[in-house]
């Protein structure tokens, strides 16, 4: 696949990767886009696209509040919390 | 050797109060500190929490608790490292999960409880179930009981081995192209994936949502079918699960004055596209062997033609990376798990998942991304998506004829650590059986039918069934399960 741009889909993907990672993955999903490639051989005209294996539609609840989490739980696996939030580098200047 | 009863034999000496639930645990946790050095199916097990549900559950019997109130009351059951238990570590086997402790029971989980399972144990499995062969886990690669040095097959290799290798009265894994059924054949135990939309999916670590499916682990079709009863059914919180009602699966096994023909009656369908060779030798005798007893025990077996079957493993590795990328953005160094810091939120990111993830992971989302991405979506997911149509329609059309199909569950029985780990595409052709269910979203089981000559290792046969469809393949594999004595051989460290 000529146009399968390692670095450009692991950024997309944000994944960081060291030089040996993209040049041993760029190989590896060169292969792997080759043997998919052979779908191209299946005609689809007309064919209806299955999203889902059981085919199920709409499936809603009442737009209502309902228990869970708190807040507590929701942070306890947070890798770096305070004041009830996740904490993150600086977003906006 | 209480450790090597089915869940039906122990639930009886329970009920007869001949042993308890607690003596039926520390069997387990015995048989563990014997062989799981050696097996390493086990990623952890909390004891002193088992024993708490242990002496509850033999408090429960005491006080006239009864099997037909509680179907799985004292018995040890294990989970895959994917399913969510309150208060338990889930990881899957990744280093980007460590330390995380789930702060709450996905629905099987609390299902396995009201049926008063005794829950033990975090099971070994392929990186965020990416594999064939555990050898993806982030820890290290479980071994088969029958040869430790092979792999047990996965991604769910820790609950096959640990059920081969008796550690366990049963095991719950994951199935998204094969990663029950695999690793079931090539431990030699029964591994049941049932039609996508039976069992809720919620607290099961999303790997790809249109084809995920949680199923049991089992010494044989019987207790396959106590533990399905227990797990299946509507749940409100997964909007994929059906609301269709859940029979007796058990009492469905029997049928009731069929004498030495119980499959009179019943169509099974041999795969035109399958005989194409490529399957192993004895693997390959095994399931003729398999499929010559079936028509012995009543069925009639009939050519079916699956025509898109050869596209089945392409049209997989495109729907199931591109999902997986989806839902893997989720582990982003913000909300649980592992976090690498950087200047910003990207670099927080990139570098987070750079390190947390292993190869595979990697390798599959930047498939999947790449699939997804502008200007590429037509060309490889939408064409999927509609050449998966043509494969459900292939098996719909099949079951108009059939009422299940019988194929190998595995082209080859268990491989060598190390022979398939360096070409990902040969891995990904180790389920070319069994990726089809799951687009199709039908119901499938492998049970044990055999072993390969020398060295000698366990074959399984795959049954499909039609949606819905676990009671016919459940009786069709209790019958041939009645007529041979495979799935009671024991493993030698078992």
């Amino acid at each position: 696949m000529s146009d399968f741009n390692i670095h450009y889909v692991a950024k997309l993907a944000r994944i960081a990767l060291t030089p040996e990672e993209e040049r041993t993955l760029g190989i590896q999903l060169d292969g792997i886009l080759g043997y998919i490639a052979k779908l191209k051989e299946v005609d689809v005209s007309g064919v209806e696209p299955t999203a889902h294996a059981f085919p199920l539609f709409n499936v809603t609840r009442p737009d209502v509040v309902e228990p869970s989490l708190s807040t507590e739980e929701a942070l306890r696996n947070a890798p770096a919390k305070a004041a009830g939030l996740f904490v993150v580098p600086k977003i906006v200047e | 050797m209480l450790h090597r009863l089915t869940i039906s034999q122990l639930t009886g000496q329970l009920a007869r109060r001949e042993v308890s639930s607690r003596d039926a645990l520390e069997a387990c946790l015995a048989q563990i500190d014997r062989v799981d050095p050696q097996v390493k199916a086990f990623l952890s097990a909390d004891r002193a929490d088992a024993r708490a549900q242990a002496d509850a559950a033999d408090h429960a019997l005491a006080a006239g608790t009864t099997h037909a109130q509680k179907p799985l009351l004292g018995v040890p059951i294990a989970l895959k490292d994917v399913l969510c238990h309150r208060g338990q570590p889930v990881g899957c086997s990744s280093r980007i999960l460590e330390g995380f402790v789930s702060p709450y029971d996905g629905t099987v989980v609390e299902r396995l409880k009201t049926a008063g399972a005794v829950l033990f144990g975090r099971l070994n499995m392929d990186e965020f179930a990416m594999g064939s062969s555990t050898e993806n886990s982030a820890y290290w690669t479980t071994l088969n009981p029958w040869d430790t040095t092979r792999i047990p097959g996965g991604s769910s290799g820790g609950c096959a081995a640990a059920v081969a290798a008796n550690e366990a009265f049963a095991t719950i894994g994951s199935d998204t192209g094969g990663s029950i059924r695999q690793p079931a054949a090539l431990c030699g135990c029964v591994g049941l994936k049932p039609t996508y939309g039976r069992v809720s999916r919620y607290g099961l670590v999303a790997f790809a949502s249109s084809l995920d499916q949680i199923g049991p682990f089992t010494k044989d079709t019987r207790d396959a079918a106590t533990l399905l009863g227990a797990i299946s059914g509507h749940d409100r919180r997964d909007s994929t699960s059906l609301v269709e009602p859940v029979p007796d699966y058990v009492a469905a096994l029997e049928s009731p004055g069929a004498g030495s023909t119980p499959l009179k009656g019943l169509r099974i369908g041999v795969v035109k596209e399958f005989q194409i060779g490529g399957v192993e030798a004895g693997v390959d005798a095994a399931v003729k062997t398999g499929i010559a007893r079936l028509r012995e025990l009543g069925a009639e077996i009939v050519e079916v033609s699956l025509p898109h079957s050869d596209y089945a493993a392409a049209t997989y590795y495109i729907i199931a990376p591109a999902e997986a990328s989806a839902n893997l953005a989720r582990f982003d160094g913000v909300r649980y798990g592992r976090r690498v810091d950087g200047a910003d939120p990207f670099e927080l990111n990139s570098r987070t998942r750079g390190a947390g993830f292993g190869p595979e992971v990697k390798r599959r989302i930047i498939l999947g991304t790449y699939v997804l991405s502008s200007g590429y979506y037509d060309a490889y997911y939408l064409r999927a998506q509609k050449v998966r149509t043509l494969i459900r329609d292939d098996f719909l059309k099949a079951f108009e004829k059939v009422d299940a199909i019988v194929s190998p569950t595995a082209p080859t029985a268990a491989f060598k650590v190390g022979e398939k780990s360096s070409d990902p595409l040969q891995m990904y052709l180790s389920d070319i059986f069994t990726i089809s269910c799951n687009l199709a979203g039908i119901c499938g089981l492998s049970v044990p039918c055999g072993f390969t000559g020398t060295p000698r290792l366990p074959v399984g046969m795959q049954l499909l069934g039609r949606p819905l469809g676990e009671g016919t393949i459940l009786k069709i594999a209790h019958a041939y399960e009645q007529s041979t004595d495979w799935h009671r051989q024991v493993a030698p460290l078992g």
